[in-house]
């Protein structure tokens, strides 16, 4: 996974609520079987009448500021996928559909959560163009000529970002004992969990 | 947003108990690394899911824990026939030949398994009480009417499962939802599962598990519960519960995956722990008096957009999703017209679900101008219909029959509407652009959908005679 350490740059504002991720990500297009290459399908329905988000666009930029609720719905990790493809890097809203929000961690992706006042003075400095930066180690997100704004983000998540770990080796690494243990008490107690295996001898 | 497990010997929910049976390890910072029993796949979420595994050379940890069908990109008709999109073809070829790599059963298209991943593995027994399962589908939700820990999952999880067994997960806090009372005729799960979105909000269960409690849960059916869990999402909840029961073990028993002879005496023993303690305490308590409920259709594009039948469209911060659904604030939905049906999805496409379209059904003809679809569940719901002649019946009727899959509830597959049209769907979601892009969706109870099939319009179905 690619690492996130700081991020800099412009921020696009989407203050909908409830963007969802047929709207980031058409179903339509969830016949593709990659995952690089997504973003020319983001927001596809929605392109058109001034919408900002789209790619190859001159004005690119790393952070989005988003309406409550996003990322609602389905678990589609491609939702993520194109929004990296778009160069997205950061995304804060007021809530975030708990899968999306879980996806985004798995894909070098920052999602932070801020109160409403907070989310509604950060799309006004989207939109009069300001330049905003993230530091992942302080745990803070900056608008240019502001005081910080600390941000909570879950160590163990933090830390996977910060080193873009790998996160099945890691628990390979970790904890294979772990689980093996953990099975072999379950097959003792519970074997009808096991019972296709004791079939199949 | 870190919630701790109850003190040691203080009452605990199903959803607590659940979760401590499959803790395997505690991470720093509140998370737990959860044993992970079962795994369903389907050829949208894994194809990338596989790469993980072959980038890494990696095999899967216990490929008798998975089990794959294709659903979502599938037609629904001329399944004799070669799939008209390519891309299709080769994304459901691509699922067989990885589960063939790694060693994973996959239930073929062309056989008796096949069918809705969310509706197959119920229907086969590989649903249990006590144990975890996910999948790369939000609606995952639905297995925890058995009272399984059944959440969705992206790609990236369905790959680290495979991988490792386990996922590391966040405890979420606890809501319990009691329905009193009982539900009035022409109102179903459907009915209920909508209220409590519009009662809670598309955002309201955010963060929580949900368990559904009270009279009017436990007097549903298996198919009933399922279809109540499986709308916990549109709540924003990956959790949905109800505690198993004499119910739930009648349901199972005898299925070909369920635990037989004196296995299934043991686990009905420990199923029968599983229920949450008396004095257990919520985080939260929502009370929705089932007597009240009168059928729901939804206005706008999110699920929490829902109204009674019998009401008027509201106009409360709602203009954006008003205009692309065509309706005024103020107006009565019942009477509105509508050109397509669909009756089926993994929320409304069991038995239960078609024999109550099919008793609305036998009493008419589907309207001139309306395009009605009836898509079984999965193989073995259609080949039950087909026992009970439902298909004839709906054939006589007007609808289209189909062969199981996804069909028009996610529309990335042969059906899909045009922009404008207006459909009456018994499926989960009316996101914009969900059953075509353009295309307009109230949700609603099969029930009411074959009600609108046959009078061309929204119909309040507790008025047909």
């Amino acid at each position: 996974m690619t690492p996130l350490v700081s991020v800099a740059g412009a921020a696009w504002s989407l203050p909908d609520a409830d963007v969802d991720t047929d709207i980031i990500y058409p179903a339509r297009f969830l016949l593709i079987t990659e995952k690089q290459g997504l973003g020319r399908y983001a927001f596809h329905d929605r392109r058109g009448e001034g919408f900002a988000l789209a790619p190859g666009q001159e004005r690119a930029a790393p952070i989005l500021i988003a309406g409550p609720n996003f990322g609602c719905g389905s678990s589609r990790e491609h939702a993520p996928w194109a929004l990296a493809g778009l160069g997205i890097r950061v995304i804060v809203a007021e809530s975030f559909g708990e899968i999306f929000h879980s996806n985004c961690f798995k894909n070098g992706l920052l999602p932070i959560v801020l109160p409403a006042d907070r989310v509604a003075a950060l799309h006004d400095a989207a939109r009069d163009g300001r330049s905003f930066q993230v530091d992942l180690r302080a745990r803070t997100l900056t608008v240019e000529g502001q005081a910080p704004i600390a941000f909570p983000v879950p160590d163990e998540r933090r830390e996977a970002l910060l080193n873009g770990w790998n996160e099945i080796a890691r628990i390979r690494a970790l904890h294979a004992h772990d689980i093996e243990h953990y099975e072999a008490g379950q097959r003792a107690a519970f074997p009808w969990l096991w019972q296709k295996e004791q079939a199949d001898g | 947003m870190t919630h701790l497990a109850p003190p040691a010997g203080a009452p605990r929910t199903l959803y607590d108990k659940l979760w401590d049976a499959h803790a395997i390890a505690q991470g720093g910072d509140g998370q737990t690394l959860l044993y992970i029993d079962r795994h369903l796949l389907h050829e949208v979420s894994t194809p990338q899911s596989f790469a993980m595994l072959r980038e890494d050379g990696l095999a899967v940890h216990r490929p008798a824990t998975q089990l794959a069908v294709a659903d979502h990109s599938v037609p629904t008709r001329h399944r004799d026939q070669p799939f008209a999109d390519p891309m299709a073809a080769a994304q459901v070829a691509l699922l067989e030949r990885n589960c063939a790599d790694f060693g994973i059963e996959y239930l073929a298209l062309a056989g008796e398994g096949q069918g809705i991943v969310h509706v197959i593995s119920p229907d086969q027994g590989f649903t249990l009480p006590g144990i975890t399962l996910v999948c790369g589908d939000s609606h995952t939700s639905t297995h925890g009417a058995f009272g399984a820990l059944a959440f969705g999952v992206g790609a990236s999880e369905c790959g680290i499962v495979m991988a490792t067994q386990a996922l590391w997960q966040e405890r979420a806090r606890r809501m319990r939802v009691t329905f009193t009372g009982a539900l009035t005729p022409g109102v179903s799960a459907k009915d209920m599962a909508l209220a409590f979105i519009g009662t809670v909000g598309a955002a309201g269960a955010t963060g929580f598990a949900v368990e559904f409690a009270g009279d009017a849960v436990r007097a549903l059916s298996m198919e009933g519960r399922m279809t109540l869990c499986n709308m916990v999402i549109e709540a924003g909840s990956r959790t949905g519960l109800v505690a198993p029961d004499d119910t739930t073990f009648a349901y199972l028993q005898g299925r070909p995956r369920a635990p037989h002879g004196p296995d299934w005496d043991a686990a009905v023993r420990y199923w029968r722990s599983l229920p949450s303690d008396a004095d257990a305490v919520f985080d939260a308590e929502v009370t929705i008096a089932a007597d009240a409920i009168a059928p729901q259709i939804t206005y706008g594009t999110s699920p929490g957009q829902v109204m009674r039948v019998d009401g008027i469209v509201p106009d409360a911060g709602a203009a954006k999703a008003l205009a692309y659904m065509g309706l005024e604030a103020g107006a009565p939905i019942d009477g509105l017209p509508i050109d397509h049906v669909f009756i089926g999805s993994c929320t409304n496409g069991r038995i239960e679900d078609l024999r109550a379209a099919a008793a609305i059904a036998r009493n008419g003809q589907v309207a001139p101008g309306v395009r009605a679809l009836v898509v079984p569940g999965s193989m073995a719901v259609k080949r039950q219909a087909e026992a009970e002649r439902l298909d004839a019946l709906f054939l006589a009727a007007g609808f289209e029959w189909r062969a199981p899959g996804c069909s028009l509830c996610v529309a990335m597959n042969d059906d899909r509407l045009p922009a404008g049209a207006r459909c009456a769907s018994t499926s989960n979601r009316n996101f914009e652009g969900r059953q075509g892009a353009g295309a307009r969706t109230h949700l609603v109870s099969p029930a009411m959908a074959a009600a609108a099939a046959l009078a061309g319009r929204i119909v309040d179905v507790r008025t047909l005679a």
